[in-house]
């Protein structure tokens, strides 16, 4: 196959994609903006165990909301500059996945699911419950504080050019990882575990591995997301969330590199949309019908399914398989 | 001297909450295990259907003036069939495909009934009279016990040792159980596996529809009654592990004891206390406690 065109396409890709990204709030309202690159980052570090290692969890609100309290609270009670902030919700985040992964990985397929559904469910009641969170109000005003302690980042475009870096840096995280030796490897596990193991892999070490990586940059996108809008509450932590991230990476195509970016667009926009007055109730059959639709007749999602006409009718490689 | 200081009504009362939760858990499980056994695929919407038999318990009576005993038989067969209609149409078409896959079409249904629920009626939640037979209690002493309280723990054990009966011990139950071992053996004997699936799916979803009725003149009929459960049942599922349909039986009713004392004994635990033993079993013994996968 063609790798490397691939991988050359991924990169113009991206250039192509930062430029946009660049000049983007100068078009577009820059908290929706940042909204959208908070979640694409999710999405993507979802993806990372759905597309390439082919497990579902469904636990990742759980990191993304872990992110969101941790940095809340640490830029409201200790007043750490914006990076040193979002940095430590990514690793107690990472932690959280560490605990999670270790006692997931050892079941395979709908118990995982079940298992980060089940321990995702525990840290959303302990939130609901810890007095440091304001419990169903939630923790509010979280104070975005300064970038390197110089920048003051309440100036929504410093903000936005904050978030993508952050998302840039999560993004080539998840490439490098996907395009590394240890990504080739989670491949085999996800294409054949059986042979991996047989080739003297210790699978559940790579699993693991993958599962804190994807846990620390999930987090990184909640302590960005509870930075943006000044609040974090315990929507981030509901299933509820879990589902949307699954539903993101699966419209947009489980897998590709892009995909998880595609799908949180749309979903995002939709629930944009739809949220607030009347429509609001119809967010959930409106999910509810992409699912069904998404796996009964989609499976490969946006992007795959563009990979797939292009491969078809042009023989060319598509972008980022 | 405060720890031996047990208030034995406190604690009784606590209890059959417990027990009465956890004729929930176990219906809801049974229903959960039953289909894994043959379809092999976890039903997400499990949670959303026992919501659609509490509804459809509380229209008819609303609308239809069908009384509770009535809708005891008619809302399973009616959450029944929707359960064939679903496995017929939407999950055969992927049967071949990842289990994932129908893992995450369950969750749309499961989405699609909430959010259709919650747009036509609310999501403050209705409520259901307890039917007059039904009504008042006994006290035991004790304890008092609400005869309706009494009549669901009945109902729910003999539904659930009925199902257990019947697939461990008949004829019709052993085809069952060849089935999950060896579907396409079976076929070759001249079963129609295919209809004993989509009957199967059926079967699990109307215990579901069932324990909707039961929850209707307890707790509130609400759309989001089934999802918080659903999620509690999948940890259950998880300690029992999915080897046997008597070990979902226990493991409901057992968690539900369990989360009762919780909540006599230390209440701020009780809403997690499920998912620790979860946490316990999956550090001792992964597959379960009743699981025989290695």
């Amino acid at each position: 196959m063609t790798t490397s065109a691939s991988n050359h396409n991924v990169r113009n890709m991206g250039i192509a994609l930062l430029l946009v990204g660049l000049v983007a709030p100068l078009v577009i309202y820059p908290v929706f903006l940042m909204k959208f690159l908070c979640f694409a980052l999710f999405a993507c570090a979802f993806n990372l165990m759905l597309g390439f290692v082919g497990m579902l969890s469904f636990g990742h609100a759980a990191f993304l909301s872990t992110g969101g309290y941790v940095t809340g609270y640490l830029m409201t009670q200790v007043g750490l500059s914006t990076e040193l902030g979002v940095l430590a919700g990514a690793l107690v985040a990472g932690v959280l996945g560490y605990v999670f992964g270790k006692l997931s990985v050892k079941r395979e397929g709908i118990y995982f699911a079940m298992v980060t559904l089940a321990l995702a469910q525990l840290v959303f009641f302990f939130y609901l419950q810890a007095p440091f969170t304001g419990g169903e109000d939630g923790m509010q005003p979280i104070p975005r504080g300064e970038l390197f302690g110089l920048i003051d980042m309440k100036d929504n475009f410093n903000m936005y050019y904050f978030v993508l870096a952050v998302f840039a840096i999560g993004f080539g995280l998840i490439y490098r990882t996907i395009h590394s030796p240890f990504g080739q490897i989670l491949k085999a596990i996800r294409e054949n575990e059986p042979r991996a193991v047989s080739l003297g892999y210790n699978v559940r070490d790579y699993k693991l591995t993958a599962f804190v990586i994807s846990a620390t940059l999930a987090g990184m996108a909640g302590a960005t997301k509870a930075l943006v809008f000044e609040l974090e509450s315990l929507t981030d932590a509901h299933w509820h969330m879990s589902g949307e991230v699954v539903l993101m990476t699966l419209l947009g195509g489980m897998g590709t590199i892009f995909g998880p970016v595609v799908g949180a667009a749309i979903v995002v926009a939709i629930t944009t949309v739809f949220s607030g007055g009347e429509l609001g109730n119809y967010i959930h059959i409106i999910m509810g019908v992409i699912f069904v639709v998404c796996v009964l007749a989609f499976r490969r999602g946006v992007v795959g399914e563009f990979n797939h006409f292009m491969k078809k009718n042009f023989s060319a490689s598509g972008i980022g398989q | 001297m405060s720890f031996l200081d047990i208030n034995i009504f406190g604690l009784m009362g606590q209890l059959l909450v417990g027990l009465i939760n956890g004729s929930f858990y176990a219906l809801l499980a049974l229903g959960l295990a039953i289909i894994f056994g043959l379809l092999r695929i976890i039903n997400f919407a499990q949670g959303a259907l026992y919501m659609l038999g509490a509804f459809v318990a509380w229209l008819g009576l609303q609308y239809l003036g069908m009384n509770y005993w009535v809708a005891l038989f008619v809302v399973p067969v009616v959450v029944g069939l929707i359960g064939i209609l679903m496995e017929r149409f939407l999950v055969r078409p992927i049967a071949n495909e990842d289990h994932l896959y129908s893992l995450l079409l369950t969750f749309g249904l499961a989405l699609i009934l909430q959010g259709a629920f919650t747009h036509m009626f609310g999501s403050s939640g209705m409520s259901y009279n307890i039917p007059d037979a039904l009504k008042g209690g006994n006290n035991l002493g004790f304890m008092y016990l609400p005869t309706y309280r009494a009549w669901i723990i009945v109902v729910s054990l003999i539904a659930c040792l009925g199902s257990w009966w019947v697939i461990e011990k008949t004829a019709l139950g052993s085809y069952l159980r060849a089935g999950t071992e060896n579907p396409a053996l079976l076929q070759a004997f001249g079963v129609n596996v295919p209809m004993m699936i989509t009957l199967t799916f059926g079967f699990g979803v109307a215990l579901a529809g069932l324990a909707g009725v039961l929850a209707a003149p307890i707790y509130s009929v609400s759309p989001d009654m089934g999802s918080n459960i659903l999620i509690v049942v999948f940890a259950i599922v998880v300690i029992g592990g999915m080897g046997s349909i008597g070990g979902a039986i226990l493991t409901g009713l057992g968690m539900g004891v369990v989360e009762g004392l919780t909540k006599y004994f230390y209440p701020e635990a009780s809403t997690t206390v499920i998912f620790m033993v979860m946490v316990l079993v999956l550090l001792l013994k992964p597959a379960g406690l009743f699981g025989k996968e290695a």
